[in-house]
């Protein structure tokens, strides 16, 4: 029986890790009051961006070309939004089909229609000592690409900074109330600017992880809804930086088995556990899971 | 504030006035708009390095060049979305964003195919049943979100996009389970016999007789809209649910959920007649994003279902020539995604800065209609 916990301990993770990043992010947005549905096509541009990154600048190239293409993305979202004033709603949802028809439309001029396979340098696993040998979730959990590790730290760290800093303070206000963040002199827009291109860094770098740490080449439309997922994930985790990472880890499982279960030749209907995690999304919208309580602000038209 | 959606609302109800302005634009607006879209492709092209003439040829004989291509291409497509279209105007029309039209959509093909699959050979009274199946599925896929809504509070902007997941996983499993076809060697349903389906119309390719279901539907739709009691409160609504609740005679959580719902029926309506006039069974991809494109179609028609007619033909024409464009003149045919993004952006922007200029004005015209109401 170990020998199937590791590789779906495994599987989990790997799976995981894109979504908590890019939750992470959203997370950020979301806190000041705003939606950004532009981060799937944060995602997917910083998957696009790890390629064309990867093939100037190998991996390091990679990981800076995934936040550049993030960072693009969310610039576009804060101009229209903050800027412009348009609609949150339906700013996103033209960004990420802007995204979805401009990297196909770029990967398809520069490497033709037919999309011949890529391949894009790949960061492997790096086993930290010690942990790494723990007995079955060593190997699962320690024996992963160093974006892992990162994810692994951020989630805490962004937890404390939002509840112990004066910037994080500023964040939860804006999402709050506003108006009354206006009246304690915080800068409301420089701050939701601010994490705006923030959770597009961390969109994009999700993308480049699905390029750089995982396929090794970069497919038309790969975000393949990563990025309303991580949405969900972050109603699933209730707003807060380890709930979302849970969140995270609960998304990977249910993909995760539905490889095991494959693997192991169960005719289950797959599709169950691939949408359970949406089911469950909304029974904590709807409440049946506790209180999930959004920002107050969330949605509202500046 | 008024929201985008209500902010296009708005500017609209004030157009409705000038009647002279809108009969100048009635005429003006496509052709813009047409203009517009194949300066911006053709900016494109040129960027891209395309031979330009090469590439405008081909999207023109691949959409509307000849009568097989405007039939059999362009106006199969301008079908599902003109009544997605129709469905996501009236509910952000009402305030109400459902962006769930893609999911409500194979609700409702599931739903015809699952009633033109028991009742083989019934004839019309069988075409018609399927076809109020689609619709029901359609409505009770938005009723989920309409509720979560009114009873929860949840943003429906998330829980659409949850639900058009739910959907394609559903589908999915329909296709490979229940529905499968007999044989159980294609993830799709078994074929819907002939008497079931929506005849096509002689002499024009493949187009079938759900365009005329489509016109008729989306007519009466705008009507509603402009001329009846609950489509004068569902734009009152969306306007501003506080003005309208505070008139008192308005039920802003029924008007919204009777709009969310009238949506999704609009849509699954789409999906059925996708099925039983297309596609003749059930498929995972029986949609390539209608309900998405609807969102455009919609927004472009500023929020109109009559104008929206003509929005969903023109990018109808754009995906159908895109295809030629990519066959011929070998640019990519993901071309059209990012017209269709630009245009959007575009409208939702100027929107935004018209409303901010007229800023003042507006606001007080809009409080001291608060006050007389």
């Amino acid at each position: 029986m170990t020998d199937a916990i590791t590789p779906f301990l495994a599987a989990t993770i790997r799976t995981a890790t894109p979504l908590a990043l890019a939750a992470l992010g959203e997370l950020l947005v979301e806190r000041t009051g705003l939606i950004n549905i532009g981060l799937e096509g944060a995602v997917l541009a910083g998957a696009f961006g790890a390629l064309a990154g990867a093939s100037l600048g190998g991996v390091a190239g990679g990981y800076a070309g995934a936040m550049v293409g993030g960072l693009l993305v969310a610039a576009l979202f804060a101009l229209c939004v903050l800027v412009l004033r348009a609609d949150q709603i339906i700013t996103g949802m033209a960004l990420t089909l802007l995204a979805v028809g401009a990297t196909g439309t770029m990967y398809r001029a520069v490497y033709g229609t037919a999309g011949a396979a890529l391949h894009a340098p790949t960061s492997g696993p790096w086993a930290i000592p010690g942990l790494a040998s723990i007995p079955v979730v060593g190997e699962a959990l320690f024996d992963q690409p160093i974006v892992t590790y990162i994810t692994y730290l951020l989630a805490p760290a962004l937890a404390w900074w939002l509840a112990r800093t004066h910037g994080g303070l500023a964040l939860r206000a804006i999402g709050e109330r506003p108006d009354a963040a206006v009246a304690a002199g915080i800068a409301v827009r420089k701050v939701r600017a601010l994490a705006i291109l923030a959770g597009g860094l961390l969109g994009g770098l999700a993308g480049g992880t699905l390029v750089l740490a995982q396929a090794g080449t970069f497919v038309e439309n790969m975000s393949a809804g990563r990025g309303f997922i991580a949405l969900a994930i972050v109603v699933l985790g209730r707003w807060r930086p380890l709930g979302v990472a849970l969140g995270a880890l609960l998304f990977g499982a249910a993909s995760a088995l539905q490889f095991a279960f494959q693997a192991m030749g169960w005719a289950a209907p797959y599709q169950l556990f691939l949408a359970a995690p949406y089911l469950l999304t909304l029974a904590a919208l709807a409440g049946a899971m506790g209180r999930a309580r959004a920002p107050a602000a969330l949605g509202r038209p500046i | 504030m008024p929201s985008g959606a209500s902010c296009l609302a708005r500017s609209d109800v004030w157009a409705s006035t000038e009647t002279r302005a809108r009969a100048a634009r009635a005429v003006l607006f496509p052709a813009g708009g047409v203009a517009a879209i194949v300066a911006s492709i053709a900016l494109l092209l040129m960027v891209g390095g395309y031979d330009v003439p090469r590439a405008l040829a081909a999207l023109w004989t691949g959409s509307v060049g000849s009568w097989y291509a405007l039939t059999s291409a362009t106006l199969v497509r301008a079908i599902p979305l003109m009544l997605t279209g129709c469905a996501i105007a009236i509910a952000f029309r009402a305030g109400v964003f459902n962006i769930g039209a893609e999911g409500q959509l194979l609700a409702g093909g599931a739903g015809a195919t699952a009633i033109a699959l028991t009742m083989p050979g019934a004839g019309t009274g069988a075409l018609i049943l399927a076809l109020a199946a689609g619709a029901l599925a359609g409505a009770g896929w938005a009723a989920i979100a309409a509720v979560l809504r009114e009873k929860f509070g949840v943003l429906e902007v998330i829980s659409t996009i949850m639900l058009n997941f739910i959907a394609l996983y559903a589908v999915s499993f329909l296709v490979r389970g229940p529905l499968q076809e007999p044989t159980h060697a294609y993830p799709q349903s078994s074929t819907i016999a002939e008497g079931v389906r929506l005849a096509r119309i002689p002499g024009a390719g493949r187009l079938h007789a759900g365009i005329a279901i489509a016109l008729i539907v989306v007519l009466v739709a705008g009507w509603a809209l402009r001329h009846t009691a609950s489509g004068f409160r569902m734009m009152a609504v969306g306007e501003s649910p506080s003005a309208a609740a505070s008139a008192g005679l308005i039920d802003v959580r029924r008007v919204t959920t009777l709009a969310f719902v009238a949506s999704g029926a609009l849509a699954g309506l789409a999906g059925a007649i996708e099925v039983l006039g297309v596609t003749y069974a059930l498929y995972e991809d029986l949609s390539p994003g209608y309900g998405y494109t609807a969102i455009a179609v919609a927004l472009l028609a500023g929020l109109d279902p009559w104008r929206g007619v003509v929005t969903a033909s023109l990018f109808a024409a754009l995906e159908a020539g895109a295809g030629a464009m990519q066959r011929d003149a070998g640019v990519p045919s993901t071309l059209v995604a990012v017209i269709e993004a630009l245009l959007i952006l575009a409208v939702v922007a100027a929107q935004a800065v018209r409303v901010r200029r007229a800023g003042v004005s507006s606001d007080s015209a809009a409080s001291a209609r608060e006050h007389a109401v």
